[in-house]
């Protein structure tokens, strides 16, 4: 059995502060099998982005940063990198989506040259000519009607949902094998995000791409992931695939989570408590979900 | 038959932008009547915001008019216009002044609107902090030691505290994690009743609209396309659009999804 491309393994995380250590992160695990979509869903404030930039290794430059806990991509321990190696990593062989797509452009370069930076860290010596025409072709794979016209656009010039297409592009670019999604669509319309989600999933199926999507909409989340990680302040709470989750949630912030949400068909706000001690309630895992053993 | 609370007779807002007049706002006529709770939704740019500003008088209407009670509302409001008419906005974090305690921004809608007696403000301050949920203690603090929920109870409570009529509802929840704005719904729904409020409710959140609105406007691009009771906007809709905005939802049970599914269908018998 080959690794994961993903496996989180009892995984801390505490910010150190005057008054003392902030524990963001209780050792929480998890993994992600090859072309898997699985999200890591919970309200702000809960650990979900940080437990990406972990990935990512954005947090392990922070100084105040204290982390323990094994991260594997690909069967590799992530720790025994060079800083140099890891930077290699980003953009290539993993790449994230963030919320924003218009503040994540820079706007005083046109989406085209930005497209060939991005090309350009998986093959350096490329020419702009030809990075152009992969960026039409990666463009027109997300369903931008006319590529040329966005690649000469600055991304001020572009809507909400255009933006987003471009990153989703950008990221898909040099066929990462994990694309960390953080809250994509969230800035966007319901009808242009509903349309992005059908388009990246689309995109990560035909390319089995591994997802860590990362969100607090559990509508979204029901859409989108084939299975789910709740987390609650630092701990994950619940893990299953995302039909027997939503079908039949154990945990009791799970349950309270799904009676919170508004309902199309009706029946009115219902009365929860938005803090219990149930909610600290031990681990549930459904059935066929254990996380595997490492061979490190 | 209620009576009407606002009349938009008309109403359009054009705005001159590089490319040419926009028409935010076009041709727009409902009301609003006295109690209930009239969501507005569409996408950005349908003119939603535009239309809220309006009834707010923060700008005046290009064409068309307003009325309350049925009084014209002139460009210029007077204070019992700005004191009947209220807004909640967003983000409470933007709406509340960081270097304000909380008691001081409630005390200053009271002062402003020469509210009670100037002694016993600071005490009413924490009174209307009990009514929306929040210990009376809580009005020395800062905005900056409140969670979002928390927040945006405290801006509710300033739009109380002017014994306002019509509340404008301004996406309240839409920054809120999913407990928090369960809560803060159901307060919205409680303060309603127990007061007889009338509330705009401004979402592009359609699940929310299903569960707190009695009727709803959608918007696009500026037009009125339908104006409906919940009810008969979540089981047929008459335009296109709804169902295209109740289609596209992110949804949590099969029962919903077969309620999009058959809305769904339906849209592509209309084209």
């Amino acid at each position: 059995m080959t690794a994961p491309t993903l496996r989180i393994s009892d995984l801390r995380l505490g910010f150190r502060r005057w008054a003392g250590t902030v524990e963001v992160l209780h050792g929480i695990s998890m993994h992600i099998r090859k072309g898997e979509r699985v999200a890591l869903v919970g309200e702000s404030g809960s650990g979900k982005s940080v437990t990406a930039r972990i990935v990512l290794g954005l947090l392990q430059q922070v100084r105040s940063a204290r982390i323990s806990g094994l991260v594997e991509f690909e069967g590799q321990n992530l720790d025994t990198l060079s800083a140099r190696d890891r930077a290699r990593l980003r953009g290539t062989a993993m790449s994230m989506i963030f919320q924003d797509p218009t503040s994540s452009l820079n706007p005083v370069y046109t989406i085209g040259v930005q497209f060939h930076e991005v090309l350009r860290r998986r093959d350096p010596r490329l020419k702009m000519a030809e990075a152009r025409q992969r960026a039409a072709r990666a463009l027109a794979d997300v369903a931008i009607p006319n590529p040329d016209r966005v690649l000469d656009s600055y991304s001020f010039q572009l809507s909400g949902g255009m933006n987003q297409r471009v990153m989703i592009a950008m990221a898909l670019a040099n066929e990462p094998s994990l694309l960390l999604a953080d809250e994509p669509g969230t800035a966007l319309d319901v009808t242009v995000q509903a349309q992005t989600l059908r388009l990246m999933r689309d995109l990560v199926e035909e390319h089995d791409t591994s997802v860590l999507f990362i969100s607090h909409n559990l509508g979204v989340v029901r859409e989108f992931a084939d299975r789910v990680y709740v987390i609650y302040k630092g701990r994950i709470v619940e893990h299953g695939p995302a039909d027997s989750l939503f079908e039949d949630p154990r945990h009791p912030y799970t349950q309270a989570l799904m009676r919170a949400v508004p309902r199309l068909t009706g029946g009115g706000i219902p009365d929860i408590e938005d803090v219990s001690e149930a909610y600290f309630a031990p681990l549930v895992v459904h059935e066929g979900c254990g996380e595997p053993e490492g061979a490190a | 038959m209620s009576e009407n609370l606002l009349t938009l007779s008309s109403v359009s807002k054009v705005f001159d932008t590089p490319s040419g007049k926009l028409r935010a706002v076009d041709d727009v006529s409902l009301e609003v009547r006295q109690g209930e709770c009239l969501a507005i939704v569409g996408e950005s740019g349908s003119g939603k915001s535009t239309l809220a500003n309006m009834v707010l008088g923060i700008y005046p209407p290009s064409e068309g008019e307003l009325r309350y009670r049925g009084a014209l509302l002139p460009a210029r409001r007077e204070l019992a216009h700005r004191r009947a008419i209220q807004l909640v906005q967003q983000n409470p974090m933007s709406s509340l002044n960081p270097r304000r305690s909380i008691g001081a921004s409630l005390r200053l809608a009271l002062d402003v609107h020469g509210i009670g007696e100037k002694s016993k403000r600071w005490q009413r301050a924490g009174e209307l902090l009990k009514e929306v949920g929040l210990p009376g203690d809580y009005r020395s603090r800062s905005p900056a030691s409140l969670s979002g929920g928390q927040r945006q109870r405290v801006a509710i409570a300033r739009a109380l505290a002017c014994q306002s009529d019509l509340v404008v509802l301004d996406e309240p929840t839409s920054a809120l994690d999913v407990l928090v704005q369960a809560r803060v719904l159901k307060l919205l729904n409680d303060l309603r009743a127990a007061r007889g409020l009338t509330y705009i409710f401004i979402t592009h959140d359609l699940s929310v609209v299903r569960n707190i609105a009695d009727r709803v406007a959608v918007f696009e691009a500026g037009k009125l396309v339908e104006l409906n009771a919940t009810e008969k906007i979540f089981a047929d809709p008459d335009h296109p659009y709804t169902r295209r905005l109740i289609a596209a939802v992110p949804v949590v049970t099969r029962k919903e999804e077969e309620l999009r599914a058959r809305l769904a269908k339906n849209t592509h018998e209309d084209s």
